[in-house]
């Protein structure tokens, strides 16, 4: 009997039932930058509390229900969110996985020196779904302060309908769940700026779009999403 | 700044007007409640705390009180008043679009209110009572449904520690059945969308606004602390006023 190559078995009946089988768990990513690097537009405790509380927390408690369930072993991140959210009936574990994969994705849609406007190819996609940057910008922060309760705002690339779209979710929705392709996202649970703006929800928002989002990131994921959603359909004739 | 002009204009934009100093906004809420009553439209107002911000310190910090109250509450009142004027142009006009769209605005804003009127009369110093365990017929009635106030404690503390988002935890007295419930409603949902015969005998907000800045993100700490402040007496008086 070949020992487990991975986590030690609490006993030795487990041990022979899962002598083949590997097991692995989710690690907590840290942001791409230091947790001051986003002063003073979100202070480093709200940076350390909001990942090292909340975003740790998600993924602990997401381990935990994994460590009991075998069924959900050996799913991508991106392929649990879709399997947990079990077609609008979400098991308990999809807050977590989701949350996980929010903030992952939150992080990285911020950077040091964001804000400003997009270049290329983003650029231009967005001005010719929404008009201008400036359209853009004001229905994004409109998004953002008409969420009521707990959220988020996603800027989207549709892949039916194959243009960009602004789309608010409650608690822990992704638009994964449609198929829908994220290309930034905003965090407007009161945790992500309660220590920072205290109940100024716009502060927070404008302080998003003028110092924090990346469009760097926005652009590569752009990018990406191309390779899946065609935007530049050419006009084939009809024979 | 141009955003924040277009914002004062559009119909649900009341969190950018927040940002202003309360006197602008206490004026701004007379001048549209004036303006409302003249057509004999009732407007809300914000009801004033039966006791100072830092009366209930240290369970809930003074900061927290302040904010959640003047800010807050403010404008929830605000909103629903703004609200509730379009609705009542819209009405007037026979505009159904706009009679639908504006339902969710008042829903949000208006259970806001109703949900923390009822909170601040929920909460009381501990002189003045706060934290008292219930007596006579609720606390007889708490012992039946649920074998003891510790019990009872524990399932709502429960209930509110696994609310994922933003949402109430209630006491409930099903007013048919004359029997105790324990809910949970999401957003500012009032207690009666959980059930019209549900009156909402003690309410703990679990929004992360009624906590974060003491607690952080331990919101069990919050739940247990909490009930030492919490007001027994306001929600007897409303158990014995539905079941004499």
């Amino acid at each position: 009997m070949l020992p487990s190559p991975a986590k030690k078995q609490s006993s030795p009946f487990d041990r022979r039932r899962r002598a083949s089988k590997a097991v692995a768990y989710f690690g907590l990513k840290p942001p791409p930058y230091q947790l001051d690097a986003l002063e003073p537009h979100m202070s480093k405790k709200t940076v350390e509390l909001h990942w090292g509380g909340h975003h740790r927390g998600y993924l602990e408690n997401l381990n935990k229900a994994l460590a009991k369930d075998d069924v959900l072993y050996s799913y991508t991140m991106d392929e649990l969110i879709t399997v947990t959210y079990n077609r609008g009936n979400p098991l308990p574990v999809f807050n977590n996985a989701a949350q996980v994969w929010n903030h992952d994705f939150f992080w990285e849609s911020m950077q040091p020196g964001g804000g400003g406007i997009p270049e290329l190819g983003l650029l231009d996609q967005i001005e010719k779904d929404f008009g201008s940057f400036t359209n853009f910008r004001e229905k994004f922060v409109e998004a953002a302060l008409t969420s009521f309760g707990s959220g988020w705002v996603w800027l989207v690339l549709k892949r039916e309908e194959k243009h960009l779209a602004i789309v608010k979710t409650s608690n822990a929705f992704t638009p994964l769940i449609w198929d829908d392709i994220p290309i930034i996202n905003l965090d407007v649970w009161e945790h992500a700026y309660y220590l920072d703006y205290k109940n100024e929800r716009a502060k927070y928002v404008n302080a998003f779009m003028d110092h924090l989002v990346s469009w760097n990131t926005a652009m590569g994921r752009l990018a990406r999403a191309e390779a899946f959603v065609n935007l530049g359909e050419p006009n084939i004739p009809v024979a | 700044m141009a955003l924040r002009s277009l914002f004062s204009r559009t119909s649900l934009a009341g969190l950018s007007a927040a940002s202003r100093t309360s006197s602008c906004l206490d004026s701004k809420a007379l001048g549209l409640a004036g303006l409302a009553q003249s057509r004999g439209l009732k407007t809300a107002s914000l009801p004033d705390l039966p006791y100072d911000y830092g009366a209930l310190e240290p369970a809930i910090s003074g900061d927290i009180m302040q904010l959640h109250h003047k800010k807050h509450h403010q404008t929830y009142v605000t909103n629903y008043n703004k609200a509730l004027e379009q609705l009542h142009e819209a009405t007037l006009k026979g505009d159904v679009g706009t009679v639908v769209k504006l339902q969710s605005a008042i829903k949000f804003n208006g259970g806001g209110h109703v949900n923390h009127s009822i909170f601040w009369k929920n909460l009381a110093p501990v002189r003045e009572g706060g934290g008292e365990p219930p007596h006579g017929s609720l606390g007889w009635a708490i012992d039946t449904h649920f074998g003891s106030v510790e019990a009872l404690i524990q399932k709502m503390n429960a209930e509110g520690a696994a609310l994922q988002g933003s949402g109430w935890v209630w006491l409930g007295l099903d007013k048919e059945t004359k029997k105790l419930v324990v809910d949970t409603t999401a957003n500012q949902d009032p207690l009666v969308t959980k059930g019209a015969t549900l009156i909402p005998l003690l309410g703990i907000d679990v929004w992360e606004h009624a906590y974060y800045l003491q607690y952080k993100n331990v919101r069990p700490d919050y739940l247990k602390n909490i009930w030492k402040v919490m007001n027994w007496k306001y929600a007897g008086e409303i158990y014995q006023q539905e079941c004499p």
